[in-house]
């Protein structure tokens, strides 16, 4: 088997078809392979939450990149998660309008309520609470984003509603 | 005054589609320009303008584009427009309104300003919290490619441009124009060393552009009712308008566009309206988390770039963020510099190791255990970390910006929290 087989035969036992597919697609535009690596990242964490050794293993290949790089380039970003997350990332805004606003103790409530503090996922595997640089809402201030949603205003209230009935964070 | 940059927003209502972009004038500049106005033509009247860019540094638009070298015989290959839609500066929230509910105004400055340095490929390089932009902005450009506003020939011009929208995957650092380019080639999001300019070597060592989202906004209108009409929009020295912000705990946080030039009391007191019952005014960050403290003294400066830079601050975003006399300033500064050692993205030592050493001192102070000869080694931070030149970007000088302007005028809180041997303002908020 030629070693470009091979390397395919290695990577498509990891990498879906879908998967190889979109990276191909954002490959379309950029003039070397390794100038794919983050968008690669993104898609394979679109589909499974998260960025695992074998996966990681697998896009340095298909990229033609050493799995050493890649890591450095995974790990530098922080929307980009090595570890698994739960269904849902929670972007706890910390800045500081939310500071100035009160976000420390609203921060507090939250760990309280689901019993994690930064880099902590649920028992139920529900949430990933982690901080996040402003999050440009600072008019609206305390804010943090459940999955997609961003939620603004947050006092002791929004938290309890939001997270005591098993709810989750659609509302603003 | 009309507003010019905010005329289809209205927050909470639906965002600006096609249809309704071009009921109320929109592509006007773009029609314009593509029946007759060369890309020279173009740029002689943004460079007229006196625009001046809004990310924060206020470098003058028509001057940054003059270094794209534009012989394309000298040059063959790509040249590239990219937005930077990075927004992060601690306190800003002023290019997510323009995205979310105006997609298609910078979609219509993005084609004419690459259009003016002979682009043929654009990004919108966009942090990837902004769900709801990332969203609109790719269905604008849906309806720009059926409407032959993008793609092979633009309005029967023959010029060609295609345009992207790229989420970014995170970090503060991004927003500086030589890491946004690192990153959108998939590396490290480290600064490079400059020169080479991106102008002359960008993205993939092509010439390339990078604006901010409200810099690139103004272009159409500019393009469509020229440089004089835009000159006469600032009630300053500075021309147009421009997206104001106040966070904090005054009465209306908010963001509006005013006149460039108008005056800080304007902002706050008619605007913000003013203080939350029982707060009184300390002192403000005019433009943003990398700005320096200004306070009730300089109210009455106008919104300008060097008016403020004489103030001994700088304009930045133009979003400003107030700290109110029961927040503690050290507290604030704090929470601040914390934010800069987090983002720091290591390349440097100053700024790798400066910054969490003086997170530590200042850690130590807010929480009582802070000593006098600790505000000299603040000094000695500041003295050495914030000169431009000791670190290999901007990041760390803007991080010494708020910490040495609040030992400026708030030294006495430094100075009570380490005779007291606390915090006096603790008040639930902590450290």
């Amino acid at each position: 088997m030629s070693n470009a087989k091979m390397i395919q035969s290695d990577v498509s036992s990891v990498l879906t078809l879908q998967e190889m597919a979109e990276i191909d697609h954002e490959l379309e535009h950029i003039p070397y392979k390794s100038g794919a690596a983050i968008d690669a990242l993104k898609i394979i964490q679109a589909g499974r939450g998260w960025v695992s050794d074998e996966c990681l293993q697998a896009i340095a290949k298909y990229l033609g990149m050493s799995s050493e790089e890649l890591e450095g380039v995974a790990t530098f970003y922080n929307l980009i998660y090595r570890r698994p997350v739960g269904e849902k990332v929670i972007l706890f805004c910390d800045s500081v309008s939310c500071w100035i606003s009160g976000c420390d103790s609203v921060k507090q409530t939250l760990s309280d309520t689901l019993g994690v503090d930064y880099g902590e996922t649920t028992k139920d595997n529900r949430y990933t609470l982690l901080p996040v640089p402003c999050l440009g809402a600072c008019d609206r201030a305390p804010v943090m984003m459940v999955g997609d949603d961003l939620v603004t205003h947050l006092d002791d209230n929004k938290i309890n509603e939001l997270f005591s009935a098993g709810k989750t964070g659609d509302q603003s | 005054m009309g507003k010019v940059l905010t005329r289809n927003i209205e927050p909470g209502k639906a965002p600006t589609d096609m249809a309704a972009y071009e009921a109320n004038g929109g592509y006007q500049g773009l029609r314009k320009a593509m029946s007759g106005m060369s890309p020279q033509d173009c740029r002689e009247v943004v460079s007229a303008s006196n625009l001046r860019g809004r990310g924060g540094a206020g470098f003058p638009t028509g001057m940054k584009w003059s270094f794209v070298p534009m012989d394309d015989k000298c040059t063959p290959g790509h040249k590239y427009l990219v937005c930077n839609a990075d927004e992060m500066e601690p306190g800003a929230f002023k290019d997510r309104l323009l995205m979310e509910y105006d997609p298609h105004q910078l979609i219509e400055g993005m084609i004419l300003s690459a259009y003016c340095i002979g682009a043929d490929i654009s990004y919108i390089f966009i942090r990837g919290e902004y769900i709801v932009a990332i969203e609109r902005l790719r269905k604008a450009l849906e309806e720009c490619y059926a409407k032959g506003y993008l793609g092979k020939n633009i309005l029967g011009s023959g010029y060609k441009l295609e345009m992207y929208v790229h989420p970014s995957a995170g970090r503060y650092i991004c927003g500086e124009e030589t890491a946004l380019i690192n990153a959108l080639e998939g590396k490290r999001a480290n600064p490079r060393a400059k020169p080479p300019f991106p102008q002359v070597s960008g993205l993939w060592g092509r010439p390339t552009i990078v604006n901010n989202v409200e810099t690139l906004c103004n272009i159409p209108h500019i393009i469509d009712r020229g440089a004089d009409w835009f000159k006469s929009l600032g009630v300053g020295e500075d021309a147009g308008t421009k997206l104001f912000g106040v966070s904090g705990r005054v009465k209306n946080p908010g963001c509006w566009e005013l006149p460039m030039g108008t005056p800080i009391r304007e902002i706050l007191e008619n605007h913000a309206g003013g203080m939350q019952d029982g707060l009184q005014l300390k002192g403000f960050l005019p433009g943003g988390g990398s700005t320096d403290f200004l306070t009730s003294d300089h109210l009455d400066l106008a919104m300008d770039y060097n008016v403020i830079g004489k103030a001994g601050s700088r304009m930045g975003t133009g979003t400003m963020i107030i700290l109110d006399d029961q927040t503690c300033p050290v507290g604030m500064v704090l929470n601040l510099i914390r934010f800069f050692a987090h983002e720091s993205c290591g390349f440097c030592t100053p700024c790798r190791d400066g910054l969490p050493w003086t997170r530590q001192v200042l850690e130590d102070i807010e929480q009582g255990r802070g000593k006098v000869e600790d505000l000299d080694t603040l000094e000695y931070q500041i003295n050495y970390i914030g000169a431009i030149g000791n670190t290999h970007c901007a990041l760390a000088p803007g991080a010494m910006e708020p910490l040495q302007s609040a030992l400026k005028y708030f030294r006495e809180d430094f100075e009570r929290h380490i005779s007291g041997g606390c915090c006096p303002y603790h008040s639930g908020r902590g450290a």
